[in-house]
């Protein structure tokens, strides 16, 4: 029996991604917008990329804000991944229940939460707030997604190919370099992605981590915003939101090849 | 156990000229030395002790749970032992982790690294002893050819089919000229046909190479095709350990009789002959008598014992055979035709189904036997073999 597109279906599409898109589609369009008046067409024009480029605050905020997010992609990577790797592998060590739910934790953790605790702890032992304790906030809640990623890897991951390396001469460290790390190498470089554009567009966070003189661009865009909406603002969300598809469409494409390749092999 | 060389009759195809198990003083290559093996409550291995020769091709074969993988991962290093030592070459090996051992294994899985081309995979062994890059070259083709994968050296595994993946298995396992090649359920993916000629494949090699091969199996013909010695396995211990005709023809419990090939059980007690006498009577419980050999000459009067005898050394005919022993009246219950075998089944008047199988050596039959006919089964004395375990 093959099912056609109903009315009603349509209907629902249609209203369930102009939900969802409608209002992202509107920023994009308005800030190729000729006009200063946001809610005005005034032709097309790429000016407010150009002006974009001459806001040294927005590209001081912006280039904050990809330090940050490279930083904690690495340390989230690293971090993350010696996490899905002790989950997976020590099965059966003492209070590993707990490890695996303080990992995840700060994915269902309300951010606001995750913020203030970190402000009060930052607080407590006297850190100077700014460029590396928003650093270190970000690697708090982006850590676990890099070990969910990396754990769903490396529960179908064929043992018998590190036992074939031992058996071979390779010493542990050597069979990981080797063989396992090349293996869950996709899965790794997702995790990152997924770590960047975590770390990218986050507000909530940043907001309580950071202090003067280091303003992310969402901190920035937000703080603006409260001013009025500039056509600039719009083309800066633009060209983030165009970053962040383009991390996470790699991130998926990444991953499903190494499946895909997982399933063929072996 | 019986021992098989009482009289100059032998017991199926043996290498006449190859039995380091009966050299006397001759010390073995591997020796597992009272070990155990516990995996929490339960006990994989018990104080289990076994000699393998250098040159062997040994089978440790049983059925699934048996200990016999767990005993092959103890010599590859991958499993500590609880009790007891392994020995190989004399030395223990209890504290030699698996990548310092002279032993390689091809995996059932067969284990090849996906990201790395069909030489890159047999080259790997090599790299890690930190050989030369041109000795290195050419032993990877050597092993190639050996295998004859040579044209295959650039692909990847995911390129390659079953049966060529399980060539480079080898090879790769090869490479270092281990002392011991350990071999798990090494054809167990490979489809029937591809299997028996890989099965004489591997036999060419391990002659061509003089390695020893230590191959673990479920499957009974592989071991018997392919072994020298094979040791039954049950419950974590060693039933017998035999060339493959003994473990046929002589088997030392009723487990291995009924493990290995198909075989035709009578439990009976001993009533005449016995005690010191080459020869056996067994009562049936329908009051019918078997005489049987008893090479041993240990049975006593009164033992319960089963008489065991294989298919194929029996004879189903129409009319009572003169002169035989032992013969047994029944019907015809089942006939299944095989091509180069049929088998019948025979259901004995007392209710017992026997199995008889008897060659096709000619293509037509005068009066093929039918269902449900009266027949004969009979055998000769020395061709059931009586068991106390």
């Amino acid at each position: 029996m093959r099912r056609g597109l109903s009315f009603f279906n349509v209907t629902a599409l249609v209203f369930g991604f102009a939900f969802l898109y409608l209002p992202i589609l509107l920023l994009m369009i308005y800030s190729f917008n000729e006009s200063r008046l946001v809610t005005v067409w005034g032709g097309f024009s790429t000016r407010w990329y150009g002006e974009l480029l001459r806001n040294e605050q927005l590209m001081a905020a912006a280039w904050v804000t990809l330090r940050v997010a490279f930083v904690t992609a690495i340390v989230a990577t690293v971090l993350g991944t010696m996490a899905a790797i002790a989950l997976t592998r020590y099965g059966r060590f003492r209070g590993r229940a707990l490890f695996t739910g303080l990992v995840y934790a700060p994915m269902v953790m309300p951010e606001v939460i995750t913020g203030l605790s970190l402000l009060l702890l930052f607080v407590a032992i006297d850190v100077g707030r700014g460029y590396w304790t928003i650093v270190i906030a970000h690697t708090t809640f982006s850590m676990c997604f890099v070990t969910v990623v990396v754990q769903s890897r490396l529960v179908t991951f064929d043992r018998a190919l590190e036992e074939a390396a031992l058996d071979l001469g390779a010493p542990p460290w050597k069979v990981f370099f080797t063989v396992t790390l090349p293996l869950i190498a996709p899965a790794i470089l997702a995790g990152f992605l997924l770590a960047f554009t975590l770390s990218m567009d986050d507000l909530v966070i940043a907001s309580f981590a950071s202090g003067p003189g280091a303003t992310t661009l969402p901190m920035r865009i937000y703080s603006q915003v409260r001013l009025g909406v500039t056509p600039e603002i719009n083309a800066a969300s633009t060209i983030l939101i165009a970053l962040v598809t383009v991390a996470v469409i790699v991130a998926a494409l990444v991953t499903k090849r190494s499946v895909m390749r997982a399933e063929r092999g072996g | 156990m019986a021992a098989p060389e009482k009289s100059s009759r032998a017991v199926g195809a043996v290498r006449q000229s190859f039995a380091p198990w009966n050299e006397p003083g001759k010390s073995p290559l591997i020796r597992f030395e009272k070990v155990s093996k516990r995996f929490g409550d339960t006990l994989a291995i018990d104080d289990l002790t076994l000699d393998i020769f250098e040159g062997e091709f040994f089978c440790l074969l049983g059925p699934s749970g048996c200990g016999k993988s767990t005993l092959m991962r103890m010599l590859a290093g991958f499993e500590q032992l609880t009790n007891g030592r392994v020995l190989l070459a004399g030395e223990d090996i209890a504290g030699v982790p698996p990548y310092r051992r002279p032993v390689n294994m091809m995996f059932q899985s067969y284990a090849l690294f996906p990201h790395m081309n069909v030489e890159k995979n047999v080259a790997y062994g090599l790299v890690q002893e930190g050989m030369r890059r041109d000795e290195i070259r050419a032993r990877v083709a050597e092993m190639l050819k050996l295998v004859q994968m040579e044209s295959f050296a650039a692909r990847r595994p995911d390129q390659l089919s079953g049966g060529q993946r399980q060539r480079v298995a080898l090879a790769r396992a090869l490479a270092k000229r281990p002392k011991v090649l350990l071999l798990d359920e090494p054809l167990g993916a490979l489809d029937k046909k591809l299997r028996e000629e890989t099965q004489f494949e591997l036999m060419d090699i391990q002659i061509k190479l003089g390695t020893t091969f230590l191959v673990v199996t479920h499957d009974q013909e592989e071991a018997m095709t392919m072994a020298d010695r094979i040791a039954v396995m049950d419950h974590g211990r060693v039933v017998q350990v035999a060339t493959p005709g003994v473990i046929y023809e002589q088997p030392a419990s009723r487990f291995v009789a009924e493990f290995v090939g198909d075989v035709n059980i009578v439990e009976t007690v001993v009533e005449g002959g016995g005690s010191g006498s080459p020869w056996a009577l067994c009562a049936k419980n329908d009051g019918a008598a078997l005489s049987v050999d008893d090479p041993d000459e240990t049975l006593e009067r009164g033992d319960a014992v089963v008489v065991a005898v294989r298919p194929e050394k029996m004879r189903v005919s129409r009319e009572r055979p003169e002169g035989e022993a032992n013969v047994l009246a029944g019907e015809i219950w089942d006939i299944g035709y095989l091509g180069d075998w049929t088998v019948y089944r025979v259901r004995l008047d007392d209710g017992a189904i026997m199995r008889v199988t008897r060659a096709n050596a000619t293509r037509f039959t005068e009066r093929p036997l039918d269902w449900e006919e009266r027949v004969f089964v009979s055998f000769a004395p020395d061709a059931a073999v009586i068991l106390t375990k």
